[in-house]
């Protein structure tokens, strides 16, 4: 081989690996839809209610959640409704034609599970006027198209309250995903509920840019632990955050879904969303003729957001804590986004006895003080 | 002080898996043979390693089933490239697409599963020591394998008979094959070696590193590791150093987040991969680094009728 064919190789091999690594910073490959169980003949003529799913129904995490609420729906209406799903949908151009199908098999109540799918489901809901369709986290409406979310960060405010009484360094460490209000708003309620107990913690943020990266979000949280925190909780979706934990003898939190089983000595809790109620709902009212569109916006109060399976080691003043905390959501006598809230800078951004409305709640695009570091842009 | 300790051990753990896979790849490309097959066979090796653990408890048994599941991909490879002279370059991408697809498709009953705990792990006495303690001596049996692999490989590669006759059909298979070694065996020898190397790396990751199962887990590692080798010139000894140091620009990103440096988190993410191009646009300038070292018949196939 001559110097030039030499030369020439380093180029090719400098050119794969630029290929790699513009394939990785792709992001990983969907699999191919599943398609849905075929209907099973039935007898009186069964509301059909389906759903798309982001990841598989295995992921312990966001997509089991609604799954499990689809069971709860079976065991609620039984043969006055037909459930079906498809899981791994992925966001974007297959998603349409997923959601077409949906309706063109006669669905008359269309879940989709993931913001990414707002686009398809305006597109698709204008052409099936009589098919009802409701979008999770998504922010645009029309008159057959309804969007709900759950207030993720009252669970987050929860196990902040937790995390503050039982931090011993105060330095607490969250594993963000994407810097969106939604997951912004979860670390700042976070560091609210653990300053209400223990004014003097800090919370440092290492953002992971992705939603379900185990081998990334295990290095996150390895570096939060040597940075000093003692306790971690994760906007993302598995349970390799409370794991590593877990391994490293800290503690850390379950997100989603209740994780108590991945890190039996590290858990302190885990935040759970409940989306049973809203689809109860959403069927009861399109059985009764009366749905219409609009946005939800649940949280404890519908039973929609819960602390569950706090550890036995965590103090009974603190577990006493929770519990008011949760009651004063449930009643209305309490609002964790309250003035006076003040931002890194020590900026008023909520004077004193102001309560948030839900737009200001929406579009938090700032660290409250005690957060350290700088928000990505 | 602690937290610089701390660094370096994570540093060092995320480099070993790079290690043992660059290593494996450099011994296939010390014969000739390029295998960009290396992804592909690290996830596969990651499932089977996955679920030998989660079905027998052994961890042990768990990485010999990921050495396993890259040497019946190597074997695989082998054939096709050293016997039926296919394209080295093609078979090897066909081998990386076809273990992410057959792993995230075989895999999903193993995307919740929850592997036994591993205890922490010491060496005697030295891991009590200040800061070396936590630093180097708290870790995995494997990290110091990959050491003890370096050693051996350079040993062998360059002070015994087998690795200079290993070196020739890198080189020269036209003159080996002439002086009667079976130059096709040497190269079959050589693939699968540096497969169930690729597979011992991939079932770390899954087992030991991050103890779980997701499709596309290796995140790309099995591509860094092939750009190691050209990146250490195909000297054993630079790929450990090179291993370390992609190790630690992955580690430092996290830390620099934990420390609120303001640092554009993507910007880490991109650098392990930026480093790896400037390496090579540097070596590439001087020929006379890849002169030395480069198996001069690399990525050629070999006719022994010719």
């Amino acid at each position: 081989m001559t110097d030039n064919s030499k030369r020439r190789w380093v180029q090719l091999v400098a050119l794969s690996t630029l290929a790699a690594a513009a394939l990785v910073a792709c992001g990983k490959k969907e699999p191919a839809p599943v398609a849905a169980p075929a209907p099973a003949p039935a007898k009186p003529e069964p509301l059909k209610v389906a759903f798309a799913y982001v990841g598989p129904v295995g992921d312990g995490g966001w997509s089991f959640a609604h799954d499990n609420a689809r069971k709860a729906l079976e065991a609620e209406f039984g043969d006055k409704i037909q459930t079906s799903f498809v899981e791994s949908v992925p966001e974007g151009a297959d998603a349409e034609r997923v959601f077409r199908d949906m309706a063109s098999q006669g669905n008359k109540i269309v879940f989709g599970t993931s913001f990414g799918y707002m686009e398809p489901m305006i597109k698709v809901a204008a052409d099936f006027k009589d098919v009802k369709f409701e979008h999770a986290t998504g922010y645009k409406q029309a008159e057959n198209l309804r969007t709900y979310d759950s207030r993720t960060y009252e669970g987050a405010y929860m196990a902040g309250v937790i995390a503050g009484g039982m931090t011993k360094s105060n330095t607490l460490g969250v594993v963000a995903s994407v810097p969106i209000p939604e997951v912004i708003r979860n670390i700042n309620s976070f560091t609210l509920g653990a300053q209400s107990v223990n004014p003097k913690v800090k919370t440092r943020v290492v953002w992971v840019n992705n939603w379900f990266d185990p081998p990334k979000e295990t290095e996150a949280a390895t570096s939060l632990i040597n940075g000093g925190a003692d306790v971690l909780m994760q906007n993302t979706d598995s349970s390799a955050v409370l794991q590593t934990a877990e391994k490293l003898g800290k503690r850390g939190f379950g997100w989603d879904s209740d994780m108590t089983a991945y890190g039996p000595k590290a858990h302190l809790g885990s935040s759970v969303i409940n989306w049973a109620p809203y689809y109860k709902k959403t069927v009861a009212d399109a059985l009764a003729g009366s749905w219409s569109t609009g946005q939800a916006w649940w949280g404890v109060k519908e039973g929609a957001i819960d602390l569950v399976s706090i550890a036995d080691d965590v103090p009974a003043e603190l577990k006493q804590k929770v519990e008011t905390v949760k009651a004063g959501l449930k009643d209305g006598s309490f609002a964790i986004w309250k003035g006076p809230i003040k931002d890194q800078a020590g900026k008023e951004m909520l004077a004193k006895d102001v309560v948030a409305d839900d737009a200001f709640l929406g579009g938090i695009k700032f660290y409250v003080k005690g957060v350290e570091g700088k928000l990505p842009n | 002080m602690e937290q610089s300790a701390l660094l370096l051990a994570s540093s060092l753990n995320a480099g070993t898996v790079l290690a043992i896979a660059a290593l494996g790849l450099l011994i296939n490309e010390k014969a000739g043979i390029v295998n960009l097959g290396a992804e592909g066979m690290m996830l596969c090796a990651a499932l089977a390693g996955f679920a030998t653990v989660v079905a027998t408890g052994s961890h042990t048994l768990g990485l010999l089933a990921g050495m396993l599941a890259g040497l019946l991909l190597a074997a695989l490879f082998g054939l096709l490239v050293i016997w039926l002279n296919t394209n080295q370059y093609a078979t090897g991408l066909a081998l990386s697409l076809f273990g992410a697809g057959f792993s995230a498709f075989a895999g999903t009953g193993y995307v919740q599963a929850k592997l036994p705990e591993q205890g922490p792990f010491a060496v005697p006495l030295l891991s009590d020591l200040p800061w070396f303690g936590p630093a180097l001596f708290r870790h995995h049996p494997l990290v110091y394998g990959a050491l003890a692999l370096v050693l051996l490989l350079v040993w062998w590669l360059y002070r015994t008979r087998s690795g200079l006759i290993l070196r020739s059909v890198g080189e020269s298979p036209e003159s080996a094959h002439a002086l009667g070694y079976p130059v096709r065996r040497i190269r079959l020898g050589a693939v699968l070696a540096g497969g169930a190397l690729c597979g011992l790396a991939g079932a770390y990751v899954s087992t030991c590193y991050t103890p779980l199962w997701v499709e596309g887990m290796i995140a790309g590692k099995g591509w860094i590791a092939l750009a190691l080798t050209t990146f250490a010139t195909w000297r054993p000894a630079r790929i450990l150093l090179g291993a370390y140091l992609f190790g630690a620009v992955t580690m430092i990103q996290f830390h620099l987040q934990g420390q609120g440096i303001n640092l554009p988190s993507q910007f880490l993410t991109m650098l392990p991969y930026l480093a790896t191009i400037l390496v090579l646009v540097l070596i590439s300038r001087n020929p006379q680094w890849i002169r030395i070292n480069m198996p001069a018949s690399l990525g050629k196939p070999f006719y022994p009728g010719a």
